[in-house]
């Protein structure tokens, strides 16, 4: 490690934002786990208003998107633009704002969620106080990062930057608008539009919390992590420009595509589809840069496991967004919408792409950040087959559910009525509901093993004082 | 700073201004959702009472007759009957809505019929956008654990309804659904439901100032449960569609 960085830059704040998001990812991981049994075995619901499945879903995708994603962004964001632009963080009482502003958010969720305090709106449930709150930590995030860029040391801004600044206007965008609402009381809210203008706004955020949130903020930690942790070059630049705006200008469309067949127009939904179609080659762009930056390097990947991370990550990337413009496709979607294959399709990004790419560059940070070894790089191989075993038990289950839903729902007997009542595709799933939990539980395990391991980390840096020497090093003139 | 001092074209212009970049990505970034959002709230087409105004309930004034009326005796007097168009929600039924919101009932179930075969035959009749026209904000849900509810009203009786909700398995032993037994101790807020409704109409719901007035009657004693089969009871018996009348192109 180089000297000095201590003193240059700020990472006292990336520290405490890349630990929390390991025990947020635990936290989201065990209520998803959770909410999965429930529905395996209803009993576990105990008949109590705060422990039922509805109250409990949005907590766990809040958790697992605002909380762990949330918190893996801003420690990498803030890392990463500090070094590529050679420059400490603009402010670090922002910084420090954000910190605790977002934990705050976290913490108010987790509260209010349970209570059964929310606009029911998907992955936008948290209610207008707690929403005014995001909108203006999210600012303080936002403008410490362009101010940052702008006193930035370097002359051109680094590719990973583009793709957190697109994330950063285009959430202020979604949130600002698709959170509108009238207050009717402390914790209760109308939203401003109704009927098929409020479903198209709301899908508009809630596919672009994936597509800017969960794709382009992730696509900025592959650009930095990736490259540095293979010790390469970006693959292409070209590649790189023409991938970025691609994204940047398809995804906002994408949203239709979660209304097909519903009273939204048709022209909206197939607009919505068409452009879905064609988002498959800047996603693949993407991965392919991102992939391919490796080359010349793949032997690392037999000895580097947090290398192995990263890059099954874009593996997951790019088989979800794959299946993604499969399913917005109007045939598939009419069989898919509605059943567990979106489930699927949504965890094969989310414990596939974001939480692989997010454990990799974790792992990244903790080997930087406390200027020590892994406590135990078994664990992380340990966590490596984990993660990717679970994911893989989780989303097939769910493709086979989803797709015996969508077969059942619409079959019909030599007679020309309907083969099954709706019950008994809910029978049907049961034991795909049990293997989902099983898949759940071997992801989580993996977490829960990074946590020990990140504890261990930070012991072992204490202990051998690795930090403190770092810390004691008299800043570069 | 700069090392190599001439810019070349706009992509290099951006990397090296931040506010060059920042301002292009606001204005890319702008553009997918003005063109999807914002003739959603002009045109005509994409409500179907547009084209066929009588599905909406006193469609030629909203807003200027009660839903429902009560006398000095407590007696109601219903000015709506089911059937005879879109209305907004009674005291009662927003209360419901409230509860349906609250306890996330719209992650499992949906409340949008697609026009597909098998989806009449187990629902009915396709929704229309004008069906949710009062619904701030919209229930359509994006998944089914459970069935779909856009049409359920009528289709089962107060008393199975409420016995469903406090304890599913009882009258369907393979449903996954949570029971609801804290429904039945809770009850409906008088002056809590019209600071609700006057928010709604704050923001365009046509209620009238007899709606709002006699709510604490409508939900005198109600408890949650009661609220929540109302609004259950209510759900696609709006309006009377038939399957002569083309609604939408």
């Amino acid at each position: 490690m180089e000297a000095g960085l201590e003193q240059k830059y700020n990472l006292a704040v990336v520290r405490w934002f890349a630990v929390m998001a390991v025990v947020y990812l635990v936290v989201g991981a065990t209520v998803g786990v959770f909410i999965a049994s429930q529905l395996a075995w209803p009993a576990l619901n105990f008949d109590s208003p705060y422990l039922s499945f509805g109250r409990l879903r949005p907590l766990h995708t809040n958790a697992v998107i605002f909380a762990f994603g949330g918190c893996t962004l801003m420690a990498t964001a803030f890392y990463s633009v500090q070094r590529t632009c050679g420059a400490r963080l603009w402010s670090d009482r922002l910084a420090w704002f954000t910190f605790w502003g977002w934990n705050l958010v976290i913490l108010l969720a987790v509260i209010t969620l349970p209570l059964g305090l929310t606009q029911s709106k998907e992955y936008a449930e948290l209610e207008w106080p707690i929403d005014i709150l995001i909108a203006v930590v999210w600012l303080a995030f936002t403008i410490n990062f362009i101010m940052t860029i702008a006193n930035r040391k370097s002359s051109h801004i680094y590719v990973s930057n583009w793709f957190f600044l697109g994330m950063m206007v285009m959430i202020t965008y979604l949130h600002v608008v698709n959170s509108l609402a009238v207050p009717v009381g402390l914790f209760k809210s109308y939203s401003l539009f109704s009927g098929v203008q409020d479903a198209m706004i709301q899908w508009w955020w809630g596919h672009n919390a994936v597509g800017f949130y969960l794709t382009a903020g992730f696509l900025g930690i592959m650009y930095y992590f990736v490259p540095k942790q293979a010790n390469r070059p970006v693959y292409s630049y070209r590649l790189s420009v023409l991938h970025f705006w691609a994204l940047m200008f398809g995804y906002v469309w994408l949203g239709a595509h979660h209304l097909q067949y519903t009273a939204l127009p048709d022209w909206t939904g197939s607009l919505g589809a068409a452009i879905s179609l064609a988002m498959i080659i800047p996603s693949w762009g993407g991965a392919v840069n991102g992939m391919m930056t490796l080359s010349g390097a793949w032997d690392k990947l037999r000895t580097d496991y947090v290398l192995r991370f990263l890059i099954i990550a874009i593996a997951f990337y790019a088989m979800s967004t794959f299946e993604g413009p499969v399913m917005a496709l109007k045939t598939v979607n009419a069989l898919s919408h509605y059943t567990d294959w979106t489930i699927g399709h949504v965890h094969s990004g989310a414990l596939g792409w974001v939480a692989g790419v997010s454990i990799g560059a974790i792992y990244h940070l903790m080997m930087r950040l406390w200027y020590t070894e892994i406590y135990s790089m078994k664990l992380v191989a340990l966590h490596f087959w984990t993660a990717t075993i679970g994911t893989l038990v989780y989303i097939v289950s769910m493709w086979v559910s989803g797709i015996s839903q969508g077969l059942m729902w619409r079959a019909y007997d030599e007679y020309g009525t309907l083969a099954y009542t709706f019950v008994e595709s809910v029978d049907a799933m049961q034991p795909y509901y049990v293997m989902r939990v099983i898949g759940g539980i071997i992801f989580l395990f993996g977490a829960v093993a990074m946590l020990f391991n990140v504890v261990m980390t930070v012991r072992k840096s204490l202990a051998d004082g690795g930090l403190e020497r770092a810390r004691a090093v008299p800043a570069a003139a | 700073m700069t090392r190599d001092t001439q810019p070349k074209g706009l992509q290099d212009r951006m990397e090296r201004n931040i506010w060059r970049l920042l301002i292009v990505l606001a204005i890319v970034l702008s553009i997918g959702g003005l063109v999807e959002i914002v003739p959603l709230f002009y045109l005509k087409s994409v409500l179907e009472h547009n084209r066929v105004p009588e599905i909406v309930w006193n469609h030629a004034a909203p807003g200027t007759t009660p839903i429902v009326e009560v006398d000095d005796a407590g007696g109601r007097r219903w000015n709506w009957r089911p059937g005879d168009g879109i209305r907004p929600y009674t005291a009662l039924e927003l209360a419901g809505r409230d509860v349906y919101q609250r306890e996330g009932c719209y992650l499992c179930h949906s409340q949008m019929v697609r026009p597909f075969r098998d989806e009449r035959e187990r629902y009915g009749h396709y929704s229309l956008a004008s069906e949710s026209l009062y619904d701030h904000p919209f229930q359509w849900g994006s998944k089914r654990t459970g069935p779909d509810l856009a049409r359920v009203g009528g289709k089962y009786s107060d008393d199975w309804q409420r016995e469903h909700l406090l304890e599913p398995r009882a009258l369907v032993p393979e449903s996954v659904m949570p029971s609801y037994g804290w429904l039945e101790e809770r009850y409906v807020s008088a002056r809590r439901i019209q600071r609700h409704m006057r928010g709604l109409r704050a923001i365009g719901v046509p209620y009238h100032d007899v709606d709002i007035a006699i709510a604490p009657q409508l939900v005198d004693g109600k408890t949650e449960l009661d609220a929540l089969v109302a609004y259950l009871q209510v759900l696609g018996t709006m309006a009377t569609l038939d399957d002569a009348t083309v609604y939408r192109e």
